[in-house]
């Protein structure tokens, strides 16, 4: 089906997998200036942990049983090796020169690749993961599966909450005043290494939702599908602003409908005929970021601010 | 009695640069402590280092009896030591009132944090004005007041001013030190660092002039303030 409608409600859907990821990127440089390159392999890691969960339980239990415990399983391995890279390879490096950090997520990135292809049962190729027995729905002409509707009620939910958490909660307070100002956060009694455990915490959260999300959808898991993702991720968080999380989200959502919408219609423009389709969605997200990079350095929602670094 | 607060000999370098060259000094509860000096002097470095942002190379800090060299920032402010930070390093895109909430930010006490508030809009009526206003759109004299406030927050029981008058107008200025005065009536004690050595001499109890690294002249700040080499050194006279 090649309407608007479904072209937009696929773009949704993608675009709300994204914005989860970009929290991740959006969060941790908001507040160490850091591109975690490795939070592609944590989204990763999150789905083999919901894989793992989901395989332990016995044969026939329900998928909504099953599901909240996946959920639980994917968020502990996301979120502990989110956090343990944190401590034991970024940390060390808070002080050192930019370039050794990001070397550091690249290497990290490989290594959590490599670990899931050759230790993971079978991980070598695609591993099928487990599917909700349900729909798919028609609405009007927009075909709705049942991996779809996870990530649409799944990613308002984060997002909401991720909101009235850094708003309204003293940790959330700190986390604003230490992405503004490390030193002066400390001075207000603020332990900052903590309010940044917490940044990789809540990224790794987001993460495995994300991955559970794509699983569901695409029905496999794979130890390469957090390089793709997590690139787009990367991407949207800098559409949208990097270090803005509203940006995260909204940079998601375009960058996933503006793919969709290219995918679709871009082979009707005459004489465009061999860029559209599957193949050439990634070109045109990219081009997207290029523009947006020209037009708009700072991102659709970033501001404007000197580096600190 | 034992000084509030002592440093002993104190050395902090960065990398191979040694900024601050063995330095010693008292604070007693109830006084107010200049430290002058022209730029570079390592005056700032002694705060950041009092305030656990940066580590001595050498020497000792006892703060209210108890050694503080090797605690981390966060913790030191715990102890009753608040700094309000050269160039006043407000959090720009939070409102005044979050800017103050921040400054309680390890005190349990929801209605003594409530009264404190008050207390600083009382002191400063311009702040209770804009509460809501996110803190990077006031002037300098005002985000001055507010991270004047902001430490106060805390419940200190030493504050720590860097440079409180820097970039002000005179009438801000005066209005800032009017400030410090009031502070020091009601038993405030405060440590301060000041490039503007008439008006911090003029209202401390003691006083120590620093050059590069070194504290080279100490005194109680009437008699700086009369002392020639420091009239012609830093009160611009010949």
């Amino acid at each position: 089906m090649n309407t608007l409608p479904q072209q937009l409600a696929n773009g949704l859907f993608l675009g709300s997998m994204y914005g989860l990821i970009a929290i991740g990127y959006t969060m941790v440089y908001g507040i160490v200036q850091l591109i975690n390159f490795a939070h592609g392999e944590i989204f990763m890691t999150g789905g083999f942990g919901a894989l793992t969960v989901y395989l332990a339980l016995p044969s026939g239990t329900s998928m909504w049983v099953a599901l909240p415990l996946m959920l639980i399983g994917g968020t502990l391995v996301a979120v502990l090796i989110a956090t343990g890279a944190e401590r034991f390879a970024y940390r060390p490096l808070r002080n050192a020169p930019r370039l050794a950090p990001l070397i550091t997520a690249i290497g990290l990135s490989l290594a959590l690749q490599e670990a899931v292809r050759n230790w993971y049962p079978q991980a070598t190729s695609a591993r099928v993961f487990p599917q909700i027995n349900a729909g798919p729905w028609n609405i009007g002409s927009v075909n709705i599966s049942s991996g779809d509707v996870f990530v649409i009620i799944a990613a308002p939910i984060c997002m909401a909450a991720l909101a009235s958490f850094v708003r309204a909660t003293r940790t959330g307070r700190a986390m604003q005043a230490t992405a503004q100002d490390p030193d002066t956060a400390q001075l207000m009694g603020i332990d900052t290494n903590r309010v940044i455990v917490i940044a990789f915490a809540i990224g790794g959260l987001f993460a495995a939702v994300a991955s559970l999300a794509y699983g569901l959808r695409y029905g496999q898991v794979k130890y390469d599908m957090g390089f793709q993702a997590g690139l787009k991720a990367f991407t949207a968080a800098v559409l949208g602003g990097i270090g803005n999380i509203y940006g995260a989200m909204l940079g998601g959502l375009v960058l996933g409908v503006a793919e969709a919408l290219a995918t679709a219609y871009i082979a009707n423009i005459p004489g465009m005929g061999q860029f559209g389709g599957q193949g050439w969605a990634s070109v045109w997200a990219f081009i997207l970021l290029i523009l947006v990079l020209l037009l708009r350095p700072q991102g659709l929602l970033g501001e404007r601010v000197a580096d600190r670094a | 009695m034992t000084a509030l607060l002592e440093v002993e000999d104190l050395r902090v370098s960065y990398g191979k640069i040694e900024a601050v060259k063995g330095i010693s000094f008292t604070v007693e509860a109830g006084q107010v402590v200049t430290l002058i000096g022209t730029n570079g002097a390592g005056k700032t470095t002694t705060l950041r280092t009092l305030s656990g942002l940066l580590r001595p190379t050498h020497g000792r800090v006892v703060f209210d009896g108890q050694p503080i060299e090797k605690v981390p920032a966060h913790k030191i402010v715990a102890l009753g030591l608040a700094h309000s930070p050269e160039g006043r390093h407000i959090f720009p895109r939070l409102t005044i009132e979050e800017n103050l909430k921040l400054g309680a930010y390890l005190r349990k006490d929801a209605d003594g944090i409530a009264k404190d508030i008050q207390r600083a809009y009382d002191l400063f009526p311009i702040l209770g004005e804009r509460r809501k206003q996110a803190a990077g759109t006031l002037s300098g004299g005002e985000q001055q007041m507010l991270a004047m406030g902001r430490a106060l927050m805390s419940q200190p029981k030493l504050l720590m001013l860097d440079e409180p008058s820097m970039g002000l107008s005179p009438i801000m200025m005066q209005k800032i030190m009017q400030t410090i005065v009031e502070l020091k009536a009601s038993g405030t004690t405060i440590l301060l660092v000041e490039q503007n050595a008439q008006a911090a001499l003029s209202l401390a109890d003691q006083g120590h002039v620093m050059e590069i690294g070194n504290i080279v002249l100490s005194g109680t700040g009437r008699d700086l303030l009369h002392d020639e080499s420091v009239r012609k050194a830093y009160l611009g006279e010949d």
